[in-house]
């Protein structure tokens, strides 16, 4: 059941990933235009500091340059005043919808309630199980893959420890099941050993960095590599390597592009940060909804797959192909301007690495 | 129940009843406190069962010295804890508050200092003014907290719970919540670590100290009590217990000093001072940890407040029986700021601890801690009801807590399997302490 659902996401990213190279961007609506259409945001929780300085101002962007106007509110981590929010910007006249869910399955009501009333609706970062909706998203299990893949490149036997997410957020398993994919083959074949494995409350690096500890004193210190679900976890790995003396020998995988991260990717003790630029996600989703301003089928969307979804919903997607940030490649968030120079390279080496 | 049974079995209950007379008294001249007692028996029979199970992984110096530094940031807190339940009142708001000032000393030292100041990374002065500038704030956040609850007569729930919100809220404000890494040289100390630890010598003084302390204290107490005419302990319970005493402060250094450098480190401390490493290495003991060097120091502070200072009376007073203690004269709501005010002292210490060891600050730091801690201390013996709880019971409860966590880590429990052990023992150790005290009134 779930190796089906794994091949089906393989699938999708894999077309996503061609459709993505073969049309290019999703903007210029042809026969219309949506200049005056408005676009409203519904944010789950704007509290977050991501969607404010990086999500939004790019869907600002896209809605600006095809003459759509943006109105936003937000629902405070409240499953319950989401779905009135969804109602409200509705009937503030928004023609498409573009919602950050709290919940995939309590915001349905609204979001059909929205469908009906003309209006069209976008599943923003997370699954709303409804195919009227285009979904748009990163592909999580496409991360654990690249985490997996960019530790077993620098160690390709030995014993692994597995540091997964908080146990109640899907996105753990679904990292943890891209990165077995990876590691499946030489599991079979015995190359590589799992010597710990341990999901981590509230994705919690203090957590982490214990569990770690623990592991390294259960296998006397024999532990060649560690699969870190994110950034911050990967922080509270490393630091109970360093107390053992371990850090930079062991490699460490982790997701999201956190500025100390990079930073220790420059240093050397962290093997790979999957890096999810949020601004992509917001252009995408912003040229999107331009695009169902002026002629509401999703269908008509571009780059768009079909991704079976875990409810069984043949969902209309776009999904984007994070990218592995290794040592080889720090001067792409460089250039991207995600982090400062002196951000990155503090206390690096001048000329250790291609980028510092 | 043994009574009972004493009376139908005859001869061999007059041989029982005498032996366990012999155990009461032995309890009553010594002054040991029986449930302390209890506490220290249950976790010998946790850290042997882990023992076992563990194939021998679980009594090793590493593993104790990694548990010792694991419990640190909890007992410290749940030290105040204790005196903010005993008086009737709870605090929600640790973990975000610890979250909020393990923040801002991270500013301090990564930000404010080295690059708005621009007096640069590294200054012998860093972390001083990083955990200066916490423990100040982490006293006003905390005395105005308990200033609302006192003097504006809003419920201690509902004011920590607006903390809770507004703290964790505040973290994400600052520096739009990124993580802020590494922490500076020096204060990273705190947080332990071989390089963070007194080594062989230190250790072996701070043993040698706390015994003579332990002596000195115990002997003018008695002095003391027999200046007014009190009921002193015999001489023999007074040398067992300094024994006894000494005896576990010296296996505690003696286990800190048997857990050795990690290889990796002692050779690049080798090289570094280029001393030729011998045959199986440099052996560099690690000695007391900082960081549980700071939670015995908070230990013996606030058992000091608690028992021997006006201040500390009061609270159990005030837990007792508010009104009574209004009545005689304690100035209830200034207690009550000032215990919060403490608290909020506790959790700067336990924010740089936790910052120091991490060697980052993060978004999520703290999450969850108000329920560990609050664990931590009714574990120990703290009621709900008021009045009643200790210092070192609580220090206990949180090295309980995160034995069972760390112990089911190395058994390779996943954390549900582990949240719901640490549930269960929860509510099994509340409920068999209730059951004693129901028992040991009537």
């Amino acid at each position: 059941m779930i190796v089906r659902k794994l091949a089906v996401l393989t699938a999708a990213a894999a077309m996503a990933f061609a459709a993505c190279s073969s049309t290019g961007g999703t903007a210029a609506p042809a026969g219309g235009t949506a200049a005056g259409c408005k676009v409203g945001v519904s944010w789950n929780n704007y509290q977050e500091e991501r969607w404010a300085k990086w999500d939004e101002p790019a869907i600002q962007a896209a809605l600006k340059a095809a003459g759509a106007e943006y109105i936003s509110n937000d629902a405070a981590s409240s499953a319950e005043k989401q779905a009135s929010n969804v109602e409200n910007l509705v009937s503030q006249g928004a023609k498409v919808v573009i919602i950050l869910a709290q919940d995939g399955t309590a915001i349905k009501p609204a979001v059909t309630a929205a469908i009906d009333a003309g209006a069209a609706v976008i599943a923003y970062d997370r699954l709303i199980e409804d195919p009227k909706a285009v979904y748009i998203t990163f592909d999580n299990v496409e991360v654990g893959r690249m985490q997996a893949r960019e530790v077993f490149k620098a160690m390709p036997e030995g014993n692994y420890v597995f540091i997964k997410g908080n146990q109640a957020d899907a996105n753990a398993d679904f990292l943890r099941g891209g990165q077995q994919e990876i590691l499946q083959a030489a599991t079979d074949s015995g190359a590589i050993k799992n010597v710990g494995e341990s999901y981590t409350d509230n994705w919690d690096p203090a957590v982490a960095q214990t569990n770690m500890e623990q592991f390294l004193t259960a296998n006397n210190n024999d532990v060649d590599a560690v699969v870190a679900s994110n950034d911050g976890m990967a922080g509270g790995v490393i630091a109970a390597l360093a107390a053992q003396g371990l850090d930079g020998k062991v490699p460490v995988s982790g997701q999201d592009g956190d500025a100390a991260a990079l930073n220790r990717v420059a240093l050397g003790t962290q093997t790979v940060d999957v890096w999810k630029d949020a601004r992509e996600l917001g252009k995408a989703a912003g040229e999107a909804a331009a695009q169902l301003c002026v002629d509401k089928d999703i269908s008509k969307v571009g780059s768009t797959i079909i991704f079976k979804s875990p409810g069984g919903n043949d969902m209309t997607s776009i999904l984007l192909t994070p990218i592995p940030i290794t040592k080889d490649n720090l001067s792409v968030v460089l250039d991207a301007g995600w982090i400062t120079k002196d951000v990155l390279c503090k206390d690096v080496t001048a000329g250790s690495v291609t980028g510092c | 129940m043994t009574e009972a049974t004493g009376v139908h079995q005859g001869s061999t209950g007059s041989t029982d009843a005498p032996a366990r007379r012999s155990i009461r008294s032995f309890l009553a001249s010594t002054e040991i406190d029986t449930r302390l007692a209890g506490m220290i028996g249950a976790l010998a029979v946790i850290w042997i069962g882990f023992n076992v199970l563990s194939g021998g992984l679980f009594l090793t110096p590493r593993n104790l010295w990694n548990l010792s530094v694991q419990s640190s940031s909890i007992a410290i807190m749940a030290t105040g804890m204790v005196l903010i339940i005993v008086s009737r009142n709870i605090d929600l708001s640790v973990g975000s508050l610890l979250g909020f000032l393990g923040y801002t000393m991270a500013m301090v030292q990564a930000i404010w200092i080295p690059t708005t100041l621009g007096l640069g990374f590294g200054q012998p002065y860093t972390w001083i003014v990083a955990l200066a500038v916490g423990v100040a704030l982490g006293a006003a956040i905390g005395g105005l907290q308990g200033f609302i609850v006192a003097y504006g007569g809003v419920p201690s729930f509902i004011v920590t719970l607006g903390g809770f919100l507004i703290w964790r809220g505040l973290i994400f404000r600052y520096a739009q919540g990124q993580t802020i890494a590494p922490m500076d040289a020096t204060y990273s100390f705190i947080g332990g670590g071989p390089a963070g630890a007194l080594g062989d010598i230190g250790s072996l003084i701070v043993g040698a100290l706390a015994c003579v302390a332990l002596a000195f204290i115990l002997l003018s107490s008695n002095r003391r009590r027999r200046a007014y005419g009190f009921p002193a302990r015999p001489t023999w319970a007074m040398a067992t217990v300094i024994a006894a005493g000494s005896a576990a402060i010296l296996a505690f250094v003696w286990v800190a000093n048997s857990y050795f450098w990690p290889p990796a480190l002692a050779t690049r401390y080798a090289e570094a001072n280029g001393i030729i490493e011998p045959l199986g290495g440099l052996q560099i003991p690690t000695g007391i940890a900082y960081p549980v060097l700071i939670m015995i120091g908070v230990t013996l502070v606030m058992t000091y407040l608690a028992t021997r200072r006006r201040f500390g009376r009061y609270v159990y007073s005030i837990g007792g029986n508010p009104d009574a203690a209004e009545l005689g004269g304690i100035n209830v709501r200034r207690t009550i700021t000032v215990t919060y005010a403490l608290m909020g002292v506790l959790v700067a210490i336990s924010a740089a601890v936790q910052t120091a060891r991490l060697d980052a600050a993060v978004t999520n730091l703290g999450v969850q801690n108000e329920l560990d801690v609050i664990a931590a201390a009714v574990i120990g013996g703290t009621s709900f009801s008021g009045g009643i709880g200790t210092i070192t019971g609580a220090v206990l409860g949180a090295v309980v807590m995160q034995s069972l966590r760390s112990g089911m880590v190395l058994l390779r429990f996943d954390s549900p399997t582990q949240d719901i052990v640490v549930g269960i023992v929860l509510v099994a150790a509340v409920g068999l302490d209730a059951a004693l005290r129901r028992r040991s009134a009537r």
